[in-house]
């Protein structure tokens, strides 16, 4: 079973090969659509590649409300 | 279809259809790549009577109102019928609003009865309002086995054996009270009769008819005004079926449309601005010979089908394009935000029209809606069937305040005669946009007399509703507006908020003042963000009761700083 940090780092590696940007860009408490400059069909595109990674499935709603990695990451880390 | 004329409410004519396309599939919901569940019509009414029955039994009166929050799913229609079967009001909440919002929406509305999903309410009973809840029956859809659902019942045990009885409403009953926003500040809940649906539904479908074999590609929640009307009832009484997804995924948008054949689809431009990005992709990546062609077969399609859209043509010249979409796809709609006429033009011209509106939740759903005769990419189509549009006190180039008449206008805002007052006029609905009528009838919009934007996503956002966020600001005052309500011709696709910031005497704008706006906007979700600052320095003009007098801001700042890009810096 992952830790929460590693899943975390995982999320930002993902993220970061997903939308390309360098992973040193990202922290875990930046907003995702700012930083990455991305709407809420992209945010949900990203959201299917990890439920990929970690083999787990998050309904849409799962994604409301959360802007940042860490929220984002403890919502997967909780369905591990 | 039926004839709506026939009809007094939409419960009766939703159980005449039950009836009478009994053996054709209505109902279908899919989840990504897997289907939930695909009911008739005479399956649908199997679902719905029991419950309707069990409504009846809990004390579901005439005229009485149940919430429906639920995402896009079956339940929100068969619970939709069986509250209408029963005499009912539904009131349809969107179901991305906060647990606070949904209470005082519950609250406002005077809600009864509640219908709602169980994650849902699992927010609202952890909201700090939740005590005061007066909503008496709680229907909870999809709780797993050992949920805690506080005093609510599961939706899927809400059955009872006996025969409900059909309560007939009249045209003038309110059939739905929907919330157009204003959940900070104002609610603005559009009290609309039955009357107003019958009449929407007929000037919609004598356009855009439905019949059995048609399938409808549902995305939206039904608690979205278009969806209501071309997702539910506008499918239900022609007998056509709708296809309810579970996600808005891309992916599994594309991979529907070919699985289930679809005919007709609404969406919110973010959506078909996906759609279009994917398709320039995969054009993008076709070997340079092939594209060549490609886009000498868009040519022709676009040559031949100038005048008015061909689909069997288009389908033939096109047959990769219209198979990606199933090869069964009619049109596309398109409401509740600008679109941008490069995009409509875009799939116009591959084949596959995208009938863009113009509509607002006091009108029922749609006013306008262009319909190919030509394809006019720059507007919003021609007035439907039945609605009255003007132009109010044109300026020289023509453009003034759009106002609408028809009987799919709403009754009033709920407990609002003063807002009511002042929104209706006469007959007319005074709608805030800025428009203009051409020689060939057709509607242009240039921005907003009122101070409101409407996202991509097909929301109102109100600015006065979300300047409580920004509240303790170090400075001396500020306003949030709508970026079109400052500068009204500076484009529709532009639409944002702008905060207004007066600092105090010798203060400058520091790291700090800009990190701390910067922190607050990210408290609001993504859509409803500020998008920039505009520094202004003189006091804000202030009414006696020191309110601040928004229309006469707006009008110094456009007066003195004409420029909106040199004007707003961005957050």
């Amino acid at each position: 079973m992952r830790s929460s940090d590693q899943t975390l780092e995982e999320i930002l590696a993902l993220a970061a090969t997903h939308f390309k940007v360098p992973r040193e860009k990202l922290a875990p408490d930046d907003d995702f659509f700012q930083k990455l400059g991305i709407d809420s069909l992209q945010a949900l595109e990203l959201l299917t590649r990890l439920e990929n990674h970690f083999h787990v499935e998050l309904p849409d709603y799962e994604l409301q409300g959360v802007s940042d990695f860490r929220t984002l990451a403890d919502r997967i880390q909780a369905r591990l | 279809m039926l004839d709506l004329t026939q009809y007094t409410c939409l419960g009766a004519a939703l159980r005449d259809a039950l009836e009478r396309f009994a053996n054709e599939v209505c109902l279908i919901e899919a989840d990504r790549d897997r289907e939930n569940c695909r009911l008739t019509f005479a399956q649908f009414k199997q679902a719905a009577l029991p419950l309707a029955s069990a409504l009846q039994e809990m004390g579901l009166r005439e005229g009485d109102r149940a919430a429906i929050i639920m995402t896009n799913q079956s339940k929100w229609l068969i619970s939709a019928y069986a509250i209408f079967y029963v005499g009912g009001v539904i009131v349809p909440l969107d179901y991305k609003l906060t647990a606070a919002e949904h209470l005082q929406l519950l609250a406002h509305s005077q809600a009864r009865f509640l219908i709602v999903e169980y994650h849902l309410w699992r927010a609202i009973m952890a909201a700090p309002g939740f005590k005061d809840l007066k909503t008496e029956v709680v229907l909870v859809t999809e709780a797993p086995p050992k949920a805690d659902l506080g005093q609510a019942r599961r939706w899927e045990e809400a059955k009872s054996s006996a025969e409900p009885r059909f309560i007939m409403r009249q045209r003038e009953d309110t059939a739905c009270i929907v919330y157009s926003s204003g959940t900070g500040g104002r609610p603005k809940g559009c009290v609309l009769t039955h009357e107003n649906y019958l009449e929407q539904c007929r000037s919609l479908t004598a356009w855009y008819p439905f019949w059995p074999g048609v399938r409808y590609l549902s995305i939206l929640p039904t608690n979205h005004a278009i969806d209501f009307m071309v997702g539910f009832i506008g499918p239900f009484v022609c007998g056509a079926c709708v296809v309810h997804l579970r996600t808005l995924r891309p992916e599994y948008i594309r991979e529907a449309f070919t699985r289930y054949k679809i005919t007709y689809m609404s969406l919110v431009p973010l959506v078909l601005k996906n759609l279009e990005k994917g398709l320039k992709a995969k054009f993008a990546e076709l070997p340079p010979i092939r594209r060549a062609a490609l886009n000498g077969l868009i040519a022709i399609n676009r040559a031949f089908t100038r005048r008015r859209p061909n689909l069997t043509l288009s389908r033939q010249v096109l047959p990769q394009i219209h198979g990606a979409f199933g090869g069964e796809l009619r049109a596309l709609f398109v409401g509740g935000a600008f679109m941008e006429p490069a995009t409509l033009q875009f799939f116009y011209d591959l084949g596959i029209p995208v009938a863009n509106g113009y509509g607002l939740t006091e009108a029922g759903t749609a006013v306008t809606l262009n319909d190919f005769k030509p394809f006019r990419a720059d507007t919003v189509g021609k007035p439907l069937p039945g609605m009255a549009v003007k132009i109010l006190d044109p300026d020289a180039e023509g453009i003034g305040e759009v106002a609408v008449r028809s009987r799919t206008v709403m009754s009033h805002y709920l407990d609002d005669p003063e807002l009511t007052a002042d929104t209706i006029v006469d007959g007319w609905l005074m709608t805030g946009d800025l428009g203009r009528l051409d020689s060939t009838g057709h509607l242009q919009l240039f921005g907003r007399k009122k101070n409101m934007i409407v996202t991509e996503g097909g929301k109102n956002i109100y600015p006065e509703d979300i300047e409580n966020v920004f509240e303790g600001l170090v400075a001396k005052e500020f306003c949030i507006f709508a970026s079109n309500y400052l500068w009204p011709k500076s484009g529709l696709g532009k639409d944002e908020l702008v905060i207004v910031l007066r600092l105090e005497q010798g203060q400058q704008l520091s790291d700090g003042l800009r990190n701390e706006l910067v922190s607050r906007n990210r408290r609001l979700p993504d859509f409803k963000r500020v998008g920039g600052y505009v520094l202004w320095e003189r006091d804000f003009p202030r009414t006696a009761s020191l309110k601040i007098k928004r229309t006469v801001l707006a009008e110094e700042i456009a007066r003195e700083l004409p420029e909106r890009d040199s004007a707003v810096v961005p957050l």
